[in-house]
């Protein structure tokens, strides 16, 4: 068994993401990697925060740091976004002894202090390298073979580099789809930024690079994509159909969490994985997965 | 005609910012600018903007809409030959803007940043429906008529909370003790 202080984040938790803790729990639970959840973390900041005031956004990760750091373990993270502030963080207040001096100040007043020993992780890279390919093709029972996937990290997962895979060419995710039996497409844009949260500010600037990412992944024969970070799935699943509208497309590609897709290949129930959460619904690629006996009298 | 004098105090007040150092590296390569996703969008190139910066043109960089076009996805830092962090350089932009008052630009993204802060530090977690409705109510609250489509599709599909999570009011209270002294202490450097 293996132990980690697990952070949701705020998508995840209660946000439009909870199809990726709960597929995230269950995946893990079959690896025997346990996640205890940090009681009562804060939200990060994301960038959000740290654009308005940088201080303070620097104050709000590294209260959650503190408090991990006590536990002894290192931290793991499903959202792409958490994971590059608490690294930041990091990295500034150990890089700069006098801002992390300034930073322990404001914790003082939480009776916290942070030593800046905490390892933030991001759960794509706990689960490649600390439980491995080897013992996640172990647990695999259902065949995705012939299924065409396309793998998306996003930007956040691996830049700035926090070192567990290329910042332009990463290709943990790519070996996971393949370990799980599904093939990972050729995908350009696969570490391209889906506009992140600028899709909430400046829609039309946003759609333009989700329509980009789209059509990378569907003009490569992808069936359906994956995703490791709340935002990016977000955008590129829930605004698919607006993609479709002002570009006049007809997408129809699902946008899995990678738990998801783990999750599958598992054998674990689709309720359990949060699939009827997806708004582009994934049953027509999965159909022969989970209603094996209908997909039979139908051919 | 009064020539003016270059002023070096903005390059000071960037360099005292962790990470703003770097700015005296660039050597104005263009590969940010060239890697940027949006830089044909923005008033000034990531490029642009740090010559300017570099030749005290304050209020100039600081009223620009190019930092709010920024999408934090860091392909200027990785690719940056001179190791400059651009993407910490914005963020610094974005926060001494809001603090001289500069912060609209033509853009919604401070707007929408502030609405996620104010949520993100009074409860200490970020409920997105609130968020998103404090954005379209402080922004254009015509703009929520579109995204009714969206919000019905996520809500039809359980993705859409109207309760926040909270957290206990000891950690609240602590993590408001926490900003109060950060905003006391007022500011990074």
């Amino acid at each position: 068994m293996k132990h980690y202080t697990y952070f949701p984040g705020c998508s995840a938790s209660e946000g439009g993401a909870k199809a990726y803790n709960w597929s995230t729990l269950a995946v893990s639970k079959m690896l025997d990697v346990d996640l205890a959840e940090l009681e009562d973390w804060n939200c990060c900041g994301s960038t959000p925060s740290g654009a308005m005031d940088e201080l303070g956004a620097y104050c709000m990760a590294a209260r959650d740091l503190a408090l991990a750091e006590k536990k002894g373990l290192d931290m793991v993270t499903p959202c792409s976004a958490c994971y590059v502030i608490f690294n930041r963080t990091n990295t500034y207040l150990n890089g700069y002894p006098r801002f992390k001096a300034r930073v322990n100040e404001a914790l003082a007043a939480g009776s916290l202090e942070y030593r800046g020993t905490l390892k933030v992780r991001h759960m794509l890279d706990v689960l490649t390298n600390d439980v491995g390919y080897n013992a996640i093709k172990s647990k695999v029972q259902k065949s995705l073979s012939g299924l065409k996937v396309a793998p998306y990290y996003g930007c956040q997962v691996v830049r700035p580099n926090f070192g567990f895979d290329h910042p332009e060419n990463p290709q943990s995710l790519d070996k996971l789809v393949a370990t799980l039996g599904a093939e990972p497409v050729s995908f350009p844009l696969k570490a391209r930024c889906c506009g992140g949260s600028l899709i909430i500010s400046e829609e039309d600037l946003a759609l333009d690079l989700i329509h980009k990412i789209l059509e990378s992944a569907a003009s490569n024969g992808a069936e359906c994509l994956v995703s490791v970070c709340p935002l990016c799935q977000t955008n590129l699943d829930v605004y698919q159909s607006r993609v479709n509208k002002k570009y006049k497309t007809k997408y129809n590609l699902p946008v899995l969490f990678f738990t998801q897709l783990m999750g599958i290949a598992f054998g674990i129930d689709d309720k359990t994985l949060g699939l009827n959460t997806n708004v582009v619904s994934p049953s027509g690629v999965l159909d022969h997965i989970y209603n094996p006996i209908s997909n039979m009298t139908a051919h | 005609m009064e020539s003016k004098i270059k002023d070096d105090t903005f390059l000071d007040e960037i360099c005292a910012i962790p990470g703003g150092e770097g700015i005296r590296l660039c050597i104005q390569c263009g590969t940010c600018t060239a890697s940027c996703p949006n830089a044909e969008k923005m008033e000034h190139t990531p490029s642009q903007l740090i010559a300017m910066a570099r030749a005290g043109m304050r209020e100039e960089v600081l009223s620009s809409n190019a930092m709010w076009y920024c999408l934090s996805c860091y392909l200027c830092t990785v690719r940056c030959p001179r190791g400059i962090k651009q993407t910490g350089l914005m963020h610094a932009f974005e926060c001494l803007a809001v603090r001289e008052g500069l912060s609209y630009a033509g853009s919604f993204t401070p707007t929408m940043y502030r609405s996620f802060n104010h949520f993100a530090c009074a409860l200490g977690s970020l409920p997105e429906f609130g968020f998103m409705t404090w954005f379209y109510i402080l922004s254009n609250p015509l703009r929520a008529w579109r995204m009714m489509p969206i919000a019905w599709s996520m809500f039809r599909k359980g993705r859409l909370s109207i309760r926040a999570r909270r957290l206990t009011p000891q950690a609240t209270a602590q993590l408001r003790a926490i900003l109060d002294k950060a905003d006391a202490l007022g500011g990074v450097s």
